[in-house]
Formats: structure tokens, C-alpha cells, sequence
């Protein structure tokens, strides 16, 4: 006998790149923003233009355009914060983005074997078909374990 | 009936750090004053110290030998991938065999947190900076002073000299910290 598939509807914020838009599950997102100023600094990792203050945090800025569009943003209206994972870690990261953003329930469909590591599934809305991001694939980062070596996410200041 | 007070909290002391405020290449940096041995103007440099021509080793150009110790100048402005600038002063950095060209210091202030680099910096970034610090609503990377040579490029520097011909300099007229 067959099992009948449960879909599950899900929550998922949509936000707008340039002309498309792309969805994040609802639960990684903490808030969206109004942009903030950007402190630089010099670093090698690729994608990162640096971090602003957000609620006493430091929180990387993490620019996915390039990657999803092919072309960085020339403006951006909100920077959306969201939680990325790394290994058994997780800390903030904010991701520019264009326009407003919508709260939407939905049914995720899966990606295949076929679709590129970012993207964690489709989802449908309004006749539109829309990649579901994953992340923790599109953001760089230091995959961490439970090591004692490993760094703590905050360390006070020594004397 | 009286009701017992709550135990009074401790008083726990915030710990701080006494930092250095510096520039490279208009590039502002942060670096513990405990780690910093000496500075002194690139001036007492002029003359003394012995070139390096290291092809893969771009930001070392020179040594200099400070009682029993080599010290390897490094060029901050380099090191971080920033414009050429023209430095002014040079960290003596202690516990290390680094000598840091930077433009300028800013300023002497305390830090009360230091926040470890966000994990999305998977570079060489890590080993750069000890982490990051508000001040004055601005964010500081503070430097690492062990991670402007690694050991293999200070292996690669020692094969490189002679340490008995290079003259000792580094006596007097720098400014000694802590």
C-alpha cells in the first residue's frame, strides 16, 4: 500500500534581488533593516564588504547578488539579517537586498540533485516559481565543530 | 516577616585592555599596548637596517637586530593588501621576532570587549586579527601580533640572513611601553 505524501506549508520571507526574487525559510531570518554604515577592513574572504553594528552585535555583510544574479546590487534598500550555521555554531549575517520583503506560507519542494548547493528547494507563489536559499551554502564561512579549540564567539577583553 | 534580601550580586570588575590606535594606509587597526615593546620613528631605521630580497616575501625589505633578537620589518601596508603609504613609525612587537611599519598612532584607548571575527571570515583574516572591537561606534579589527609571519616565512627569512652581520641599532631613542 502506498503512503500518501504530507506536504507540509512552511513560512518563508521572500526578498528581492534586482529583478527577481528568491525566499529564505521564515525561521533563519531575525529581523529586516534599514542599512546601516559599513565598517571595512582588510580581509581575503570573497563576498564580504564588511560588518555593521546591529544591536551591540557585529555582523557580517554578506553581499550574495553577484552569486544569484550574476551582478552586484547598484542599490539596496534593507539589509535582511538572518542566521547562518556553521557547523554547530550559528551567528548572524546581513544580506543586502533591493526591496521589500513579504512573510508567505508555502510547500517546499526539494532540490534535486541537479540544482546548484544553494538552493534548498522551490517554492510556488503567485504563478511565480521560486528558489529557496540555503545559506548556509550561499554565505562563506568557517565550518566549526565541538572542539575545544575551537574559538568562542565572544571573549572578553584580556588585561 | 521579614523577608531575607536577596544575596548581594559581586561586584565583578569589567576587564579591559589598554589598546593602541593606529593607522596603515588611512586604514585604521587596534593592537594591545601590552604587545607593543617599543615604537619608534622609521627614521631610527634609516641607514641601519639590512635589506632583504625576498621575491615571495614582498612585505619583508628589511631586518634589524635588536640585542640577541633578529627583528624582521614588516610592511603593514603589505601585510594587508592596503595601498603603499609612506610609514612613520615601527612597532616593536613583543614576543615575536615583528617589527610593524604603520603611518601613525591615533590614539591610546580602552577596550572592554573584544568580539572573536565572525565565523564568515575563512581567510587568512583569522589569523590576522584576535578579533574585532566597538569603539566609539566604530568597528576596529584588533591586530594579532604572532600573525604577520607565519612560521614558514620566518624560516624562510632566517635562511636568508647572516645575523652576525647585521649591526645592532635598535638602542635609545625609542619609546618604551609599559
Amino acid at each position: 500500500m502506498t503512503q500518501p505524501i504530507e506536504s507540509i506549508s512552511q513560512s518563508f520571507v521572500l526578498l528581492r534581488l534586482g529583478e527577481r526574487r528568491f525566499a529564505v525559510a521564515a525561521v533563519q531570518i531575525s529581523e529586516l533593516v534599514a542599512p546601516s554604515r559599513i565598517f571595512r577592513f582588510p580581509h581575503r574572504t570573497p563576498k564580504l564588504e564588511g560588518v555593521i553594528l546591529r544591536r551591540g552585535r557585529i555582523v557580517p555583510v554578506c553581499d550574495v547578488a553577484e552569486k544569484l544574479l550574476g551582478k552586484a546590487l547598484t542599490s539596496r534598500r534593507f539589509y535582511l539579517i538572518a542566521v547562518r550555521h556553521y557547523g554547530d555554531k550559528s551567528e548572524w549575517v546581513a544580506l543586502p537586498v533591493t526591496g521589500d520583503c513579504e512573510l508567505i506560507a508555502a510547500e517546499m519542494t526539494n532540490a534535486g540533485e541537479a540544482d546548484a548547493p544553494h538552493v534548498a528547494g522551490w517554492i510556488s507563489h503567485n504563478g511565480e516559481v521560486i528558489e529557496v536559499l540555503n545559506l548556509d551554502a550561499l554565505t562563506p564561512g568557517l565550518e566549526t565543530q565541538s572542539t575545544p579549540s575551537a574559538a568562542p564567539v565572544l571573549l572578553e577583553a584580556r588585561p | 516577616m521579614r523577608v531575607a534580601a536577596p544575596p548581594a550580586k559581586p561586584h565583578v570588575a569589567a576587564r579591559t585592555e589598554q589598546i593602541i590606535l593606529f593607522r596603515i594606509s588611512g586604514q585604521p587597526f587596534a593592537v594591545s599596548s601590552a604587545s607593543v615593546q617599543e615604537v619608534r620613528s622609521v627614521d631610527s631605521l634609516a641607514g641601519v637596517a639590512t635589506e632583504i630580497d625576498q621575491p615571495t616575501l614582498r612585505k619583508v625589505r628589511h631586518v634589524v637586530r635588536r640585542g640577541e633578537k633578529t627583528l624582521y620589518v614588516v610592511s603593514g601596508a603589505a601585510h594587508f593588501g592596503l595601498p603603499p603609504s609612506s610609514a612613520g613609525l615601527v612597532f616593536v612587537l613583543r614576543k615575536t621576532h615583528t617589527a610593524l611599519l604603520v603611518d601613525g598612532i591615533d590614539k591610546m584607548a580602552t577596550m572592554t570587549r573584544l568580539q572573536a571575527l565572525p565565523l564568515a571570515y575563512c581567510h587568512e583574516e583569522r589569523a590576522w586579527y584576535r578579533g574585532l572591537t566597538a569603539l566609539d561606534q566604530n568597528v576596529i579589527p584588533v591586530v594579532n601580533p604572532e600573525g604577520f609571519l607565519t612560521a614558514e616565512e620566518f624560516a624562510l627569512l632566517d635562511a636568508s640572513i647572516v645575523p652576525e652581520t647585521i649591526p645592532d641599532i635598535l638602542t635609545g631613542e625609542g619609546m618604551e611601553l609599559l
